[in-house]
């Protein structure tokens, strides 16, 4: 009789395993469903393949290196993209930063991230004053231009490498996360398990990382995916303007910096167009992915 | 209502301190100070005749001292002088802010008059062509980095088409106040402040889609229907009244993207205003002008934030709880 209700019971469990695929599986059925978000996906996989795997074809010490007898010549069979002021070879250095670019801008994420959920979850958790406080700085800190402020503290930086850079950046990225994981946070805090956990006495740290982060997994991976875009249009604008990464690390934004001079702009369109035309297809195709990803964490918006 | 609007500029005091708290301590982690700067590349200038002048400006005080002072004279509107212009950081900022206002607010109008009709269109017709279009089209806003945007247009309007100027706010050899000087400044402007626009209307569109697609569904628009209002005044008597006044609030909120904004803009467009003053300042080591800029649209964004939130808490009840 035991063994029946046990069997029941196990099958019952199964059945429900069954029935909620992971959000893993979710993500993958609303892209497949989603023609334009599949195409996205599978463009930005082969651009990143390229840039990633390109160290195996172009020389990266080839690509850096001047060669004053080349300078600013148009596409050829030799140079694809053409070359710049120094000679090297445009469509190496736009692999090169393609590479860096995404590189920095997950690392951003990341670390952003890590700061918004570590505040996020102790105001969601605490609740109280505790939240009330951190709220107020948050409040605060959003408010601030934040722009200007990174560029000033990448200026007076006394060693400027790209692991400060990266920091710099990600200290001013987090707060619209850490806002969005305590308003979840605080609903999580009211229900049962929290409560029973409590009561057994695990410490705070623990439920907070290991009950209550699980429950809001899917809102972090959502808010991480539409938010690396953003990172990597924010770091290749600083190295744009001049405040990003320090020479010698190429990025995207190395190369369309050369279009703030108007003859560039105009006669050597192949040093700084290619570079604008990816970033931008690669925002648009991370953001695509992005929204699908957005819609499976939400079972009233999924189209599949 | 009254005390809501009192405690949320109260808020504003210790935000106001912080604030330049902040950039106090970023001036003084700035290598070089005033001294420095305005002996720079003066070859009687000793270390002793620099050491004696800091002690006679106060640069040896205490921190807290100096902070009263700096203060004290940001409040009447000194901030020291530029070394770089040699001339007040007041009057150098007196000269661009006009520029920079100018660009702002234009491109705050055309936002507006852009998202607006866009967000009422598909918040109206939702799911029909006209409102998968203008969906697309807000996703390529959301989605497209401005600096990238920009530099497209200008490559395309000013150097292929050749349609506007490359660069600056108004054509050097015209007299000012003349109708052609107007025309050469709305020349001027127009690229600018398109490229702002045009990626700045997503927020509104988004907002006002979603908004009267809520709206639709509540009972005192079922109740207006069900008295036989007509269609056209359904929507602008009942639920346009309900979604468009927020948006009036929303505008304190614009100014902090404002400013990004015109970083990026004013460099691309060699459009002399703030942004651009900021790069030239930053880049050439001018730290007085930097700190004051800072300080200044920081202040900016502060009060436009509480304005927001006060027009909001007018226009919506609701949130008045806290």
């Amino acid at each position: 009789m035991k063994d029946t209700a046990y069997l029941h019971d196990k099958q019952l469990m199964a059945k429900e395993k069954v029935n909620n695929p992971s959000f893993m599986k979710t993500i993958w059925r609303e892209i497949k469903n989603d023609k334009i978000a599949l195409g996205s996906l599978i463009l930005l996989t082969f651009l990143l393949l390229a840039a990633y795997l390109s160290p195996l074809f172009i020389e990266q010490a080839d690509v850096t290196r001047v060669y004053m007898g080349n300078i600013y010549k148009a596409p050829s069979a030799d140079n694809w993209l053409g070359s710049d002021d120094g000679g090297r070879d445009v469509f190496g250095q736009l692999m090169l930063g393609a590479r860096n670019s995404f590189t920095i801008g997950i690392c951003v994420t990341l670390i952003a991230g890590l700061f918004g959920l570590t505040v996020g979850l102790i105001a969601g958790f605490y609740g109280g004053t505790v939240d009330n406080i951190i709220m107020r700085i948050i409040d605060f800190l959003m408010v601030l231009p934040s722009l200007m402020f990174i560029i000033v503290f990448i200026t007076i930086v006394p060693q400027y490498t790209v692991f400060n850079f990266i920091l710099i950046v990600s200290a001013f990225a987090w707060f619209g996360k850490a806002r969005l994981i305590r308003s979840r946070g605080l609903a999580e805090r009211e229900l049962d398990y929290i409560n029973a956990s409590k009561t057994l006495g695990t410490p705070g740290w623990k439920i907070m990382f290991f009950e209550m982060f699980p429950n809001l997994s899917s809102l972090v991976i959502v808010n991480m995916t539409l938010t690396l875009a953003g990172n990597i249009g924010l770091e290749t604008g600083l190295t744009f303007l001049g405040f990003g990464l320090p020479t010698g690390t190429p990025s995207l934004g190395t190369l369309i910096s050369f279009a703030r001079n108007p003859d560039i702009v105009q006669n050597k369109w192949w040093v700084w167009l290619p570079a604008a035309l990816l970033i931008l297809v690669m925002m648009l195709c991370i953001n695509y992915v992005g929204q699908a990803i957005k819609r499976a964490s939400d079972a009233r918006q999924r189209l599949a | 209502m009254l005390k809501f609007i009192l405690r949320r500029t109260l808020i504003m005091i210790p935000q106001l301190f912080l604030l330049s708290l902040i950039v106090f301590v970023l001036a003084k982690a700035m290598p070089g100070d005033a001294i420095t700067g305005a002996f720079a590349g003066d070859p009687n200038a000793t270390e002793e005749r620099k050491e004696e002048l800091r002690e006679k400006f106060g640069l040896n005080d205490p921190w807290y001292e100096q902070y009263g002072r700096w203060i004290g004279n940001a409040v009447q509107g000194d901030f020291g002088s530029s070394y770089m212009y040699k001339q007040p950081v007041t009057t150098l900022l007196a000269g661009k802010v006009g520029n920079t206002v100018l660009l702002a607010l234009f491109t705050l109008i055309i936002t507006y008059i852009i998202a607006i009709p866009l967000g009422i269109v598909a918040g109206r017709w939702t799911d029909t062509w006209a409102d998968k279009l203008i969906v697309t089209y807000n996703y390529f806003s959301f989605a497209t980095p401005l600096f990238v945007f920009s530099l497209l247009m200008l490559f395309l309007f000013s150097f292929i088409l050749g349609w506007f100027p490359i660069g600056g706010s108004v054509d050097i050899k015209i007299e000012e106040g003349t109708w052609d000087y107007i025309v050469s400044k709305m020349e001027h402007l127009f690229l600018p402040v398109m490229s702002g626009a045009l990626l700045a209307t997503f927020g509104t569109i988004q907002y006002l889609r979603n908004d009267i697609i809520d709206t639709k569904l509540k009972d005192f628009v079922k109740t207006a229907r069900a008295k036989g209002v007509p269609e056209r005044k359904v929507y602008t008597k009942h639920i346009l009244r309900n979604s468009l006044l927020p948006i009036a609030a929303f505008l304190g909120y614009e100014i902090a993207g404002l400013i990004g904004g015109s970083i990026f803009i004013e460099s691309i467009f060699s459009y002399p205003g703030l942004g651009q003053l900021f790069l030239t300042s930053i880049g050439a080591r001018d730290f007085t002008v930097v700190t004051a800029l800072v300080m200044i649209l920081g202040t900016a964004t502060i009060i436009g934030t509480m304005l927001s939130d006060i027009i909001l808490s007018i226009v919506d009840p609701r949130i008045r709880v806290e």
